[in-house]
């Protein structure tokens, strides 16, 4: 552990003022809460957001994972993990079920998260709606009177333009019946996932200054139209190395000639299920 | 016809005919506003505001009727297009009321509602018509989209249903069903007026705003579509506050006028009683400006 920084690199003003953002976030689940952003030791984009919150969050006693992309051996999620290995000398992990606080890029382990985790996620755009209404105001407006009818103007387009939900990923979600929200950029596919989860969901963005929460157990609904429901997508493939039917698949090129394999993006997911197979291989 | 600007005639009083107060208001009536007729949609007493020291609106009243036309007309810069702001509760006057009588008939003080329930007003019951259609319509959004969004706005999630009401909104108004998935910046001006038109309408709104909707279109563009304008609101019974410079479209559309001043009414009335007998000067003025073609 480095000496000359306080734990976890944030002093503990800047902790306590995200400790508050954070606990009004869970308090008013899916609303955005501003914060003062601090700068850090790395650009926007790579994660300022959630190595705040997770800064924030963390104990002594705590086990961090980090995901980028659903693997734990990306640039991103192993600059993360050593950040925090040096500044916090907190224990690190690539397991998902070890893990106390799972700070994620892109994805959701596909094992089932419990009680005693949080999943502190890595937001670049906070805002669902900015795409169709550029102005922050009226956005927040829009929040506070809960007038969502724009976002179904962006699903009508999709299914007039592709026949189906295009948006495969950040897919708009309405959290407790209440709030509009971006999942971050997780796969369609892990939507579900968010849905009375048991574990607790912090967001950060960083660039945008803003934090957001969803507590364990609250409702998590994707917006579809009556006649078109919301479906997760995932490659019509079994995983080439694990042979999962069932997880989100990441598409590699191998070659120059277009020869490509399905594997598992969650490293850790297909790596158990390798091993559990050569052991019972072995036996 | 030849009309002197300065021919000494009274303020255009006695145009009483038709049961409406027309009666113009005079700058020491401000106190004594007349009482709200009982039956109106829409009644403004006594609006006023300045912007530093020019006088966009002095003591302007006014009252709507349900489904009748109103033109307001008048030369740039006379407050017509603040008059119309301050009558869809989008500009808050320094003085003065404007009321709303909902469905229920009970009235409502605009300036006093809740920004939520006047947002919710202008998403249903109500509708605007911008000059440039760019304006309001979602360039990026294919045309059913422009057209469905306020029935997504009211809450419909079936999207065969919103389909199916865009694609009759289109039919109503001369757009090609066809064009229904293409982006409003394939469409020709006359097309754009006609698709915000659309999608102002699909609400079936008791009153819409309209301010220039023919302005910047070409001659036959503006016939048709003033044609088109005026079949629609006779068949489903809107009333239109109407904004123009535009003589002739407002002879065309509207049942009754206002002539706007230096933001007073300077007369008020029948459309063609104040159109063919014109009382005050720059009324007179306004008339015998308009080309013969």
């Amino acid at each position: 552990m480095n000496a000359g920084y306080n734990f976890a690199y944030l002093d503990e003003q800047t902790k306590r003022m995200i400790r508050r953002a954070i606990l009004k976030g869970v308090a008013i689940p899916g609303h955005q809460v501003p914060f003062g952003s601090r700068e850090m030791p790395l650009p926007y984009g790579w994660g300022t957001g959630g190595i705040q919150v997770t800064a924030s969050v963390l104990g002594p006693d705590d086990v961090l994972k980090v995901i980028d992309q659903g693997a734990d051996d990306t640039t991103n999620a192993v600059s993360i993990r050593r950040f925090f290995g040096r500044t916090a000398g907190v224990r690190t992990t690539t397991r998902t079920q070890e893990a106390t606080i799972i700070q994620t890029r892109h994805r959701i382990p596909e094992a089932k998260l419990r009680e005693d985790q949080i999943i502190v996620y890595q937001v670049p755009q906070p805002e669902p709606m900015v795409r169709l209404e550029p102005s922050r105001a009226e956005t927040k407006r829009m929040h506070a009177l809960a007038e969502y009818g724009l976002m179904h103007v962006k699903l009508y387009e999709d299914i007039t333009r592709y026949g189906h939900f295009a948006t495969s990923y950040d897919y708009p979600v309405m959290v407790n019946g209440r709030y509009l929200m971006a999942p971050s950029p997780i796969p369609a596919f892990d939507n579900p996932k968010l849905h009375r989860m048991p574990a607790l969901q912090l967001f950060g963005a960083g660039r945008e200054k803003r934090i957001y929460a969803v507590p364990p157990y609250t409702d998590v609904r994707s917006l579809d139209f009556e006649d078109h429901a919301f479906q997760p997508r995932r490659a019509p493939h079994a995983c080439a190395l694990c042979g999962s039917r069932s997880s989100y698949l990441d598409e590699v090129v191998t070659d120059d000639r277009g020869t490509r394999m399905f594997v598992c993006s969650d490293t850790d997911y297909c790596a158990e299920r390798v091993a559990e197979g050569q052991k019972e291989a072995a036996e | 016809m030849t009309v002197s600007p300065h021919l000494p005639l009274p303020s255009g009083e006695g145009r009483g005919e038709g049961g409406h107060a027309l009666t113009q208001p005079s700058p020491e009536g401000r106190g004594l506003a007349p009482p709200l007729p009982p039956d109106t949609l829409l009644s403004a007493r006594g609006l006023s505001l300045r912007f530093g020291p020019i006088t966009a609106l002095d003591a302007v009243d006014a009252d709507l009727w349900p489904g009748e036309v109103l033109a307001i007309v008048g030369e740039s810069g006379s407050g017509k297009t603040t008059l119309l702001n301050v009558l869809s509760g989008r500009l808050r006057p320094d003085a003065g009321t404007v009321s709303y009588r909902d469905p229920a008939g009970d009235l409502h003080d605009l300036h006093q509602m809740p920004a939520p329930a006047l947002r919710a007003l202008h998403r249903s019951d109500w509708g605007f018509v911008h000059q440039n259609p760019r304006d309001s319509l979602r360039m990026r959004v294919s045309a059913g989209g422009n057209v469905g969004e306020r029935l997504m706005a009211a809450g419909s999630r079936h999207y065969g249903s919103i389909r199916a009401a865009a694609i009759d909104w289109l039919q109503q108004v001369e757009i090609e069903p066809s064009r229904i998935d293409d982006m409003p910046s394939t469409f020709s001006g006359g097309m754009l007026q006609r698709l915000q038109i659309a999608r102002t309408l699909v609400t079936h709104p008791r009153l819409v705003f309209m301010d220039e909707p023919t302005g910047g279109l070409d001659v036959s563009v503006q016939a048709r579509l003033l044609d088109l304008i005026r079949t629609l609101v006779a068949r489903l019974g809107i009333a239109v506050v109407l904004v123009t410079h535009d003589i002739a479209a407002a002879r065309l559309l509207a049942g009754r006028i206002m002539v706007m001043q230096g933001g007073r009414v300077v007369e008020q009335g029948l459309t063609d009683q104040v159109l063919d007998d014109p009382q005050h000067p720059y009324t007179q003025l306004l008339v015998s400006s308009v080309l013969q073609a």
